[in-house]
């Protein structure tokens, strides 16, 4: 009796100190934006729960994706968990390059991330990475000027009224813009604002024989459209703006609509930094009658390097942050309006956030986004705002670097999409498309 | 009436002299104020920046935030480590250039430099996994090699072009008094050189010290210098303006006090043989 005692204890403490020993420090690289940066100042918590040190990596968004994408090709390991996007993980899914998440832990509840996001983020039907938070696009106006325009913004309202309420709000002698939309050159600046406008127009990037279609009527309607209104109701230089110059424009009460991300309804909401917080209302993102809105998807989600030695810390990681125990966390510390948003289910059945005014319209444009049905005829990419595919990145900054060249006058659009045909097509031969 | 030409002359020579100087420096100047401005007004037009209120909120934020001092030190010893590395390696290989000239020395220092010219990104992959294979990734040591062997062209150039207005009949003498090569290295050129040296080892910090594609590709979190630390307050979504300004503030102040006191070294050795 006293020997198994005895065994009994030693193997306790064996398995105890076994215990200690494997607490792990963890590097993590992440993208700097305000829910990024509230987790860091959380992770005390999860290193109280877990025993495991976190060392942050905090790098803006292009520098952080060429940062990490040399990494993970060369198996360099100087990551165990990396922040990713809906365009990543498909593809490094794919190339086996990420740790499956199909073993994540019953209390986790991996039913309850949003399908949408669940969808993007996994390859054959296996979940590469876990949403830490999730966007689509919106329309953001001032009500003010909606009104005194004499116009009420339907929820979901059409590209014609949009053009219409645009020229209506313009009041250029007190610099307002009708509206404020992304221009600046880039795959995921104006690149991915004209892929999604498109695709409500009827355009898609290729055809099921992956041919480039930047030759077709509607990609010539979605920049003809794009290019007269925001001549006529745009702000000068619109160009060269993206989501920060627009955000700026807005906050200081010179957009009448602005159409970009949802998590920007946080910040025009907010009074300390915007003039207009209490007279901004939202809409889903236009359509043009034809089946498909023109929203995007997008979560940055956390994922695990194939090869790191710290995989089940990673695991521990990853459930803690993207959990509804994280979301509480935020809400308790931060408040409601501060929880990261898109990613899981019953967030927008908890009484407490229902009364956040954005949080509504942020869930029904995730749901009204389908990244495998994007657009009208039939496609053969995954993808709203961008085609999952390797190429797609390199491809999509020339072509919008084209077509923002248009935008500003430096050649007609129809000069942009020939160069952009063909700029495409000769892409994809080179990489064994066509 | 020459005198009356020559004042007017010289007046106009400062007037342009400080419009460069103030066009030069305002980036820097508006980076300062910006550091001083809540992120509201930070984003506001230039005169409503002027006129809002002060604070130090972005400081005490990236304070917060950041782990400052471990950048900093970081930096320092990637900056020092690689221009003493470096002068090491080129004091020699200037003396050689300057004083035993070659047929090829001419091609050897045009190649050296051509290297300056390829872009860095081309050779991050090879880097990379050298790196990777050697066990240096994302260490301070890894960093010196490569910021060193990145600087080294100009290390050497400036040395050379320095060595070169040594007579070199005073190395002669100093070889007929029976000083072998190490003495007269030590002894002779380099106490001649200090000027050239101490202001290639200036430049050369400074360069280190700026330095933000290796430095930001080949660290994580330990090796990290203040390069980093200022990549991590920029946003394609948010107002970052002002809390960016801060920590640039913060990492461009040591270097920048640095300058100041040096700039009499820094602008002889940089002017050093400029005119004969």
């Amino acid at each position: 009796m006293q020997l198994t005692k005895f065994v009994c204890t030693a193997t306790a403490a064996t398995l105890l100190a076994c215990g200690v020993a494997q607490a792990d420090t963890l590097t993590i690289a992440t993208v700097n934006n305000g829910d990024m940066i509230r987790m860091q100042g959380l992770t005390d918590d999860f290193t109280a729960k877990t025993g495991h040190k976190v060392e942050w990596v905090t790098l803006e968004e292009n520098v952080l994706r060429q940062r990490v994408t040399t990494d993970i090709t060369t198996k360099g390991g100087a990551f165990d968990i990396m922040t990713i996007g809906m365009y990543e993980t498909p593809i490094w899914g794919k190339n086996g390059w990420l740790v499956p998440l199909n073993d994540l832990s019953a209390g986790y509840n991996v039913d309850d991330i949003l399908p949408a996001m669940a969808g993007g983020l996994s390859y054959d039907g296996t979940l590469f990475a876990a949403p830490f938070y999730g966007e689509s696009s919106m329309i953001m106006y001032r009500t003010d000027l909606m009104a005194k325009a004499g116009l009420e913004m339907p929820a979901a309202p059409s590209w014609s009224f949009i053009a219409k309420a645009a020229r209506e709000m313009t009041d250029r002698d007190n610099e307002i813009n009708g509206i404020c939309l992304r221009g600046k050159a880039g795959w995921g600046e104006g690149g991915a604002f004209i892929t999604a406008m498109s695709n409500s127009f009827g355009a898609r990037w290729f055809d099921d024989e992956w041919n480039a279609q930047f030759d077709t009527r509607e990609w010539s309607d979605t920049l003809n459209f794009y290019v007269n209104m925001m001549n006529d109701a745009g702000p000068a230089g619109f160009a060269t703006n993206g989501f920060n110059e627009n955000l700026s424009l807005f906050q200081q009460g010179k957009c009448g609509m602005w159409i970009d991300a949802t998590v920007a309804a946080s910040f025009v909401t907010n009074p300390k930094d915007s003039t207009v917080a209490d007279k901004v209302g939202f809409a889903l993102a236009p359509d043009n009658g034809m089946g498909v809105r023109s929203n995007w998807l997008w979560a940055w989600a956390l994922a695990i390097p194939a090869g790191t030695q710290k995989e089940a810390a990673a695991k521990q990681f990853i459930e803690w942050a993207t959990s509804n125990g994280y979301i509480e966390l935020v809400a308790a510390n931060e408040g409601w309006a501060n929880v990261p948003p898109g990613a899981r289910t019953s967030l927008y059945e908890n009484a407490n956030y229902k009364d956040i005014p954005f949080a509504k319209m942020t869930l029904d444009s995730i749901l009204s986004a389908d990244p495998n049905n994007s657009t009208v005829d039939p496609s053969p990419y995954v993808g709203i705002q961008f085609a999952a595919i390797p190429e797609f990145a390199g491809i999509a900054t020339e072509v919008s670097q084209e077509f923002s060249a248009a935008y500003a006058g430096q050649q007609t659009v129809e000069e942009a999409l020939a160069k952009a045909q063909a700029l495409t097509n000769d892409a994809m031969e080179a990489a064994g498309y066509r | 009436m020459a005198r009356a030409t020559s004042n007017r002359q010289k007046l106009i020579t400062s007037i342009i002299a400080w419009a460069a100087a103030i066009v030069i420096f305002f980036p820097i100047l508006w980076i300062i104020v910006l550091s001083f401005k809540a992120e509201g007004d930070a984003i506001r037009t230039p005169l409503g920046v002027l006129t809002s209120s002060w604070t130090l909120d972005s400081y005490a934020v990236v304070q917060d935030r950041s782990d400052y001092l471990k950048h900093f030190f970081n930096s320092v010893i990637v900056a020092v480590g690689s221009t003493l590395l470096g002068i090491l390696v080129a004091v020699p290989a200037a003396w050689s250039m300057a004083f035993v000239p070659s047929k090829r020395t001419r091609g050897i220092l045009m190649w050296m430099l051509s290297t300056k010219m390829l872009p860095a990104v081309g050779v991050l992959y090879p880097i990379y996994l050298l790196f990777i294979q050697l066990g240096i990734l994302d260490s301070r040591t890894g960093l010196v090699i490569v910021l060193m062997l990145i600087n080294l062209p100009i290390i050497v150039w400036m040395l050379y072009t320095y060595f070169r207005e040594i007579p070199a009949e005073i190395l002669e003498a100093a070889r007929m008094d029976g000083a072998g090569m190490r003495a007269e290295l030590l002894y002779v050129l380099t106490p001649m050189a200090i000027p050239g040296i101490a202001s290639t080892m200036l430049l050369n910090v400074i360069l280190a010290w700026n330095e933000a594609f290796w430095t930001l590709n080949l660290t994580a979190a330990k090796a990290a210098p203040l390069t980093a630390f200022i990549a991590s307050y920029s946003s394609p979504e948010g107002l970052f303006y002002a809390k960016l300004s801060a920590a640039s503030v913060m990492a461009i102040a040591p270097i920048l006090v640095m300058g100041w006191f040096s700039q009499k070294q820094l602008v002889r050795g940089l002017t050093f043989g400029a005119v004969k």
